[in-house]
């Protein structure tokens, strides 16, 4: 299990270290094997740091990270790092910028085969990598023996996740891994990512679509600002969200037959008529915790103040 | 697939054992590096003036402060480059002062740019407090006024050769190499394929030599070729003060005896112009062949 305790993350900015900037703040929730987890958030709300914190990219402000027992921030040394990476892999966010444009683009797998699999011969390697081309629906005749920018966004996308499928990991951080793939490949993307899941991987699906989001995933957890401000499971999350950030995020999913000004109006209308009093209502000027209340059954929701505007 | 593998294309036929192995793309750069005009101009430029230096001194029967011809004499079959106001030869000076030059800049140079590179690279990839230490010193050093040092230190050892002199050298003039490096090193490092090699399992002095440096390899041979310069330049310096090695002869040496006899105002052109131009003509062959090595290296350059 991929376990996320409070993690908060602080990034140092501007000259002499002066100023900080806390992407994420008391994030907790977990990436259990065989379960896709999605993340969503808007631009900006920390997503990319939560996943490059598991891959021990970035280092964790305070709070812990634990995979399978073992707190990641104590793996130190090359050699328990080489053990994790073994077990744990990422897809970064932009493809570009993940290959070095001096090298040809299948110097990725060149690099697990020399740093995982020195003894594997050439003939056998080959097929190997051929093998997760096929599963990602590349071409290894187109894909093989070129440079990044020789490729589009989509291929080198692919490529490293056949990248990752090199190794036999028990989980995967998939960073906007089908942003630059178009509706038909998406699709097969979507059921590789449903096929690793069967077969036990426990897969932190990061995104800003929501209809990715729901498509794949057993759990969800929504950020906004660094925070978790609702997360669960998601046919609950998406069927009855709680937080107004999260509902505001549902409708602004654009409808053919509606404007947006009518969607808000009707949201607001909703909020002002609903007068009950949840338990995860905060009172005037009471602070918002950063522990999140169960709502139902695997279904939590941050605290907020009720009639406040997102 | 089927068990069948295609037929090689011809065309790409020398590419395509590269994709296999590691060692790959230093052969193909140097495939691209063999074809490259720039290149082949400038290395052949800079080896005739080093084999110069190295097969010439060796065959000549005198010594280069030997005097035993008339002075003054323009180049001529007997005296290729002439002869000083003391009657030696001009080509024999010359000869040896190539081998001093490349000395000082081979060494004085590769000092510098070892230190200054292996600082550059360190900081910029771990930053954080090694970053800042390394700061310091490199700062430190660099307010060090270099030549006043130099001419101190030279002025108090007594057996000084041309190798003492580049180390001394090299020892001071790094800096500006390491903080020219350090800013390449540190934005290359925030680049997600370094995060990418790491996720690999590659080791950090790995990521360094095989994945940052090689994103800057024109810009590591640029900082190669001005420190070999500075080296050259700064000998001269030292040389044309009479801080020179007590023992032999260097293409600065020649052009300071030149000035301090009166060569300019003579008219006795032979005198500074061969030793004036052999220094301009090294340091720039080797530009030209920076410029080669750019579109080896950068794959992007080779296409246009
Ligand atoms: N190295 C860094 N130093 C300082 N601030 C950073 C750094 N990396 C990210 N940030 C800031 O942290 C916040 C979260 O960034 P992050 O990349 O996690 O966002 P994201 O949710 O992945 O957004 P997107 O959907 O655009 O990818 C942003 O405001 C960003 O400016
Ligand atoms: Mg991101």
């Amino acid at each position: 299990m991929l376990k996320f305790d409070r993690v908060t993350k602080v990034y140092k900015v501007g000259a002499f270290g002066g100023g900080s900037f806390t992407a994420v703040r008391e994030a907790s929730f977990e990436v259990r094997p065989g379960e896709v987890v999605s993340l969503i958030g808007e631009s900006g709300s920390g997503k990319s740091t939560l996943g490059k914190m598991a891959l021990r990219i970035a280092s964790v402000s305070s709070g812990t990270i634990t995979c399978d027992g073992t707190d990641v921030s104590t793996l130190r040394g090359h050699r328990r790092l080489k053990e994790y990476y073994r077990k744990v892999q990422g897809v970064f966010q932009d493809p570009f910028s993940s290959y070095n444009p001096v090298f040809k683009a299948d110097r990725v797998f060149a690099m697990i085969r020399s740093e995982y699999h020195p003894g594997v011969s050439d003939a056998e390697w080959r097929d190997k990598v051929a093998d997760a081309l096929k599963v990602v629906r590349l071409d290894p005749d187109q894909v093989l023996g070129k440079y990044p920018h020789q490729l589009s966004g989509g291929q080198l996308q692919r490529m490293l996740l056949a990248r990752a499928l090199l190794l036999d990991i028990d989980y995967l951080v998939a960073d906007e891994v089908i942003s630059m793939l178009d509706a038909s490949t998406r699709i097969d993307v979507l059921n590789l990512l449903a096929d690793l899941k069967a077969r036990g991987m426990g897969i932190l699906f990061v995104t800003h679509d929501l209809a990715l989001g729901n498509y794949i995933s057993d759990q969800t957890v929504i950020l906004h600002r660094g925070e978790i401000v609702e997360r669960g499971v998601t046919s609950k999350v998406f069927a009855d969200p709680r937080h107004p950030y999260t509902k505001k995020l549902f409708a602004s999913v654009p409808q053919f037959h509606k404007k947006w000004d009518e969607v808000e109006a009707e949201l607001r209308a909703r909020e002002a008529a609903d007068t009950s009093s949840q338990p995860y209502h905060l009172a005037e000027g009471q602070a918002v915790p950063s522990e999140l209340v169960e709502v139902t059954e695997g279904h939590y929701v941050q605290p907020f103040h009720p009639r406040a505007a997102v | 697939m089927t068990a069948a593998q295609p037929l090689p294309d011809p065309t790409t036929a020398a590419e395509e054992p590269a994709a296999a192995t590691p060692e790959a793309p230093q052969r193909e750069a140097l495939y691209f590096a063999l074809r490259n005009p720039k290149l082949i101009v400038g290395l052949s430029i800079v080896l005739l003036f080093l084999l110069v230096g190295l097969v010439v001194p060796p065959l000549l029967e005198h010594g280069p402060n030997e005097r035993y011809a008339p002075p003054l004499l323009p180049p001529s079959g007997e005296h290729w480059f002439g002869t000083t106001q003391f009657g030696q030869d001009l080509f024999t000076q010359f000869a040896y002062g190539i081998r001093a030059t490349f000395l000082v800049g081979l060494l004085g140079g590769g000092i510098a740019a070892v230190i200054g590179m292996t600082i550059g690279f360190v900081a910029g990839y771990k930053g954080g407090w090694v970053d800042e230490v390394l700061n310091m010193l490199t700062n430190v050093v660099l307010v060090l006024p270099t030549l006043a040092v130099l001419f101190i230190i030279a002025a108090y050892v007594d057996s000084y050769s041309v190798t003492t002199q580049s180390f001394f050298i090299g020892m001071t003039s790094w800096p500006w190499a390491a903080r020219a490096v350090r800013s390449q090193a540190l934005s290359l490092s925030s680049r997600d394929f370094v995060d990418l090699a790491r996720l690999s399992g590659v080791r950090t002095w790995k990521i360094i030599v095989r994945d940052i440096a090689p994103n800057m390899s024109s810009y590591l041979f640029m900082t190669f070729i001005l420190l070999f310069g500075g080296a050259v330049l700064a000998a001269a310096g030292l040389d044309f003060v009479g801080l020179g090695p007590s023992d032999g002869m260097s293409l600065g040496l020649i052009m300071h005896q030149a000035v301090k006899w009166g060569a300019l105002q003579l008219g006795v052109w032979w005198w500074f112009v061969p030793p004036g131009l052999g220094i301009t003509a090294i340091v720039g062959a080797m530009y030209i062949m920076n410029v080669g090595l750019d579109e080896v290296f950068n794959p992007k350059l080779r296409e246009m």
